[in-house]
């Protein structure tokens, strides 16, 4: 695939205001439940040899914040256990930015300790001047198992089926600003 | 017609509450909801008490169940089961076993949490509950998760969807006492 590098160059940070770690997953079947993680932080690098992405979330920032029964349980030890592993962490192996836009990021997840590759795929947009600083986005998905991470809480329901599924769509929106040392390259 | 409304939870601002006043809006013209919220009067079950005459809570709860045609449970869940005065005041209504007023009684159990499940394991053990003393259970469930956002400023549901599944219960439920009208004509 070719790729074009020559739109990002240097080091990028993460504009934490409008980036977001979100997952989606169904339950009761049918419906689906959404939350971000809202406070993330992320680097990539773009430099001559490809680009590399590494990143983290607090999973205390959670957009689960009510009620306090619903927050406790999704941070405890039935899914995030938050005590003891207070972030996400993505560490990339490699990252592809094609030149029709499109994104591809293969690395390492880590979630309460277990790191598994995964492979996200979505889109990038090469840098624009925007309120005086030089901004560029990443949007990447996957779909990863809970259960693969020790997020194992589930429920048969009175009827039949589980409460909670085991696909998680992961939604990763950077919106990513130039940082001072990549700008003469 | 008239259907006796019995929220399960005794707090005031009851989630369940504002979910059988919603029903009460979506009823078919020709029936009329009243709701029965004396939960926290009723005495704990006590045989002892059986030897004289009913206490007085009870006897009103029984009264009003007898006048009604049906009767709509709205359950919270704690801890995935039915509330403890809910459970109370159905031990309450199934006396004497031979003759009591729940006997035969159509029922639907509709049940709105604040997680995500909406009490769907409560409303199970309120139909099972019921079933056992006698009632001629709607099997139907409506679980209404994420109360805190699920009505609209009117008091209605605000998701069609669930407005849908909660005229469901309600027709079957006065489908149920229309079929023993016609029976009986």
């Amino acid at each position: 695939m070719a790729t074009a590098t020559e739109p990002l160059s240097g080091t990028y940070a993460v504009d934490a205001v409008h980036s977001s770690f979100g997952f989606a997953v169904k339950y009761m079947g049918v419906t689906t439940f959404k939350g971000t993680l809202d406070d993330v932080d992320a680097t990539l690098t773009v430099g001559p040899d490809g680009a590399s992405l590494e990143g983290a979330a607090n999973v205390e920032s959670i957009s689960i914040r009510t009620p306090e029964q619903f927050r406790q349980h999704v941070l405890g030890d039935d899914f995030f256990a938050a005590d003891a592993h207070p972030q996400v962490t993505f560490r990339s192996d490699s990252v592809e930015l094609a030149d029709d836009g499109t994104a591809t990021v293969v690395g390492q997840l880590t979630i309460r300790d277990v790191a598994k590759t995964v492979t996200a795929t979505g889109t990038w947009s090469p840098e624009a001047e925007l309120f005086g600083s030089r901004k560029a986005a990443l949007a990447i998905s996957t779909v990863i198992d809970r259960t693969d991470y020790g997020l194992d809480w589930n429920a048969d329901l009175p009827t039949g089926g589980k409460a909670l599924a085991n696909d998680v769509t992961l939604t990763i929106e950077l919106t990513l600003l130039a940082q001072g040392a990549g700008q003469e390259a | 017609m008239r259907v006796l409304g019995i929220p399960g939870s005794v707090r005031q601002d009851s989630h369940n509450r504002k979910l059988l006043r919603a029903a009460a809006a979506a009823l078919p013209s020709g029936v009329e909801l009243e709701l029965w919220e004396r939960l926290a009067a009723l005495p704990h079950f006590d045989e002892d008490l059986e030897a004289g005459p009913a206490p007085d809570s009870v006897q009103q709860m029984r009264d009003a169940i007898a006048a009604a045609d049906a009767v709509l449970i709205a359950t919270p869940e704690y801890n995935a089961g039915i509330p403890g005065v809910l459970k109370n005041a159905l031990d309450w209504a199934s006396r004497p076993f031979a003759a009591h007023p729940l006997r035969d009684k159509p029922v639907a159990v509709v049940g709105a949490s604040t997680g995500l499940f909406g009490a769907v394991w409560a409303q199970a053990e309120v139909r099972r509950v019921a079933a056992h003393i006698g009632a001629d259970v709607v099997e139907r469930e409506l679980p209404l998760g994420l109360a805190d956002g699920a009505f609209d400023a009117g008091g209605a549901l605000s998701d069609p969807a669930q407005a849908e599944a909660l005229a469901a219960v309600l027709d079957e439920l006065v489908g149920r006492v229309r079929e023993r009208v016609a029976e009986t004509a």
